[in-house]
């Protein structure tokens, strides 16, 4: 199997460009407000690294449909994970800045990929430390099908994509890592 | 890089800067875990480690203790008065046997130089030396540093001034040595009888006079006295009270000059001895930020080590 950090070749497909991401995003929120109402009990977690991105995202949005301001937090998942001394790479931790406590809330985790789902349950380890929440959601902007390695799914979901093992999907951001614009794009790994 | 070049923490001497910076970062994020409302991570679940403290210890040990436990690694804990070095069991075979125990890692004091050095090349798993006799307290090193870059930036170009007993101290060496890894420069004070003779071939500096070693850094990392080495068969110096007339730092040196001066203690403090109550305790001092980052640094130190210990094992 291609490690992540295995060289990219060959063509690279875009899934989603800059305007429709922007409608996908939309979407998102749209589907958002319709299950939360007026968000009152409500928090968005976007998950690091990459999940914050898109988490700030989906805040402005909100922000922009509904002019109410979320509450956000980010959680690094890197001490909660289960491949730790099981994996070739080493891991790299990121901040978490969790400005509130969960008990009793309506949690929306956010994060740009699902692929084996593993990411999603540390996440749902590392975030008991903040207290007991009401419910847990999962959003993302793209749901790798046939992926999954744990029965995990998501309840909001931009675009569902069929992948290869040797592909990789990646969520680029305008000004983030020198990206000139926002798009999806499928690439292919050297194996 | 995310992975330490070294396999054991034996030393500050063996860490490269890059090591260094990593611990750092990793103990920021280990400061925000233990400021949590539950204050713990399941890293280390599968992993049990020892520590041995053949000489007396309740900081560094507490220190330690706590911080693996956050990481939910098992914890034994094994100290020289209760054990069977008093029947004169050697150093490998005591820890062979616990290694037969299945210990993943050894977090080791010892009266003796290098005895953590001499352990590595013996047994299988990581040594973590938490201070060999005179030589070296590496964590203490890097929590002071740490402490340092926390209130002040950065460590770089800082100038630090260590007070006190450098003659007897690994916390000193350690200091220097990490202290001019990271490009900070590097001053000792203290009587003539308690500098080690050609100290200054560290690259240090060298002041006799408290003053002007105040005027100079940025930084005091003032030392404990250790009474217990006073007044037995040699003395270090004539009497308490004349070291803490012309080593003691208090009010009236700090306000004679024209900064203010970053004060340390890896403690325990004999107060209005090296140093009056009012000076350590007031807003310059942080000492109590240097046992919380304490934990959190011993923390990334465990939890980088532990990740270089690589996959499960069924022996």
């Amino acid at each position: 199997m291609a490690t992540i950090n295995s060289k990219i070749v060959g063509m690279q497909k875009v899934i989603l460009d800059k305007e429709l991401l922007e409608i996908t995003i939309n979407r998102l929120c749209q589907q958002l407000i319709e299950n939360h109402n007026d968000f009152e009990n409500s928090v968005l977690i976007g998950l690091q690294p990459k999940g914050v991105f898109l988490a700030e995202r989906i805040k402005k949005s909100l922000k922009e449909i509904t002019g109410k301001e979320m509450p956000l937090g980010c959680l690094d998942v890197t001490f909660f994970r289960d491949d730790f001394r099981r994996r070739n790479t080493p891991l790299k931790a990121n901040a978490t800045d969790m400005p509130f406590l969960i008990e009793g809330k309506r949690v929306v985790f956010i994060d740009d990929v699902l692929f084996s789902g593993r990411s999603i349950r540390a996440a749902l380890d590392a975030m008991t430390a903040y207290g007991r929440p009401a419910q847990v959601e999962l959003l993302v902007l793209v749901d790798r099908k046939y992926t999954r390695e744990l029965p995990i799914q998501a309840d909001y979901v931009g675009t569902h994509i069929n992948s290869m093992l040797s592909q990789a999907v990646v969520v680029q951001w305008e000004g983030i890592n020198g990206n000139e614009e926002d798009s999806v794009v499928l690439l292919n790994r050297e194996e | 890089m995310a992975e330490l070049s070294v396999n054991h923490l034996l030393g500050i001497k063996e860490l490269t800067r890059d090591d260094i910076e990593l611990i750092f970062e990793t103990a920021d994020h280990f400061k925000e875990v233990i400021n949590r409302p539950i204050k713990k991570v399941p890293s280390l679940r599968d992993f049990t480690i020892a520590n041995l403290f053949f000489e007396n210890s309740t900081r560094t040990r507490t220190s330690f203790e706590l911080a693996q436990k956050r990481l939910s690694a098992d914890v034994v804990n094994f100290s020289s008065s209760t054990s069977s070095v008093k029947k004169g069991e050697t150093l490998i075979d005591t820890a062979n046997n616990i290694l037969a125990m299945k210990v993943d890692m050894v977090v080791m004091r010892h009266a003796s130089v290098g005895a953590p050095h001499f352990l590595s090349k013996y047994v299988d798993a990581n040594i973590l030396n938490a201070g060999d006799g005179t030589h070296e307290h590496p964590t203490q090193a890097l929590l002071d540093s740490y402490s340092i870059r926390e209130r002040l930036g950065q460590v770089e170009g800082k100038k630090v001034c260590i007070f006190g007993d450098i003659l007897h101290s690994r916390v000193a060496l350690s200091n220097i040595f990490a202290l001019q890894k990271q490009g900070a420069e590097v001053m000792v004070c203290g009587p003539n009888s308690l500098l080690p003779k050609y100290i200054q071939d560290l690259g240090v500096k060298v002041e006799l006079d408290v003053k002007k070693a105040l005027e100079w850094c940025d930084v005091a990392n003032i030392l404990r006295i250790q009474l217990e080495r006073q007044g037995g068969d040699i003395s270090y110096f004539p009497s308490l009270r004349e070291y803490s007339q012309y080593f003691g730092i208090n009010k009236e040196l700090l306000d004679s000059l024209d900064k203010e001066i970053v004060l340390m203690h890896p403690g325990p403090i004999n107060r209005g001895i090296e140093v009056t109550t009012d000076v350590i305790d007031s807003e310059n001092g942080i000492v109590l930020d240097q046992v919380e980052n304490g934990v959190a640094v011993r923390m990334a130190v465990l939890y980088l080590l532990a990740q270089k210990r690589k996959g499960l094992s069924l022996g």
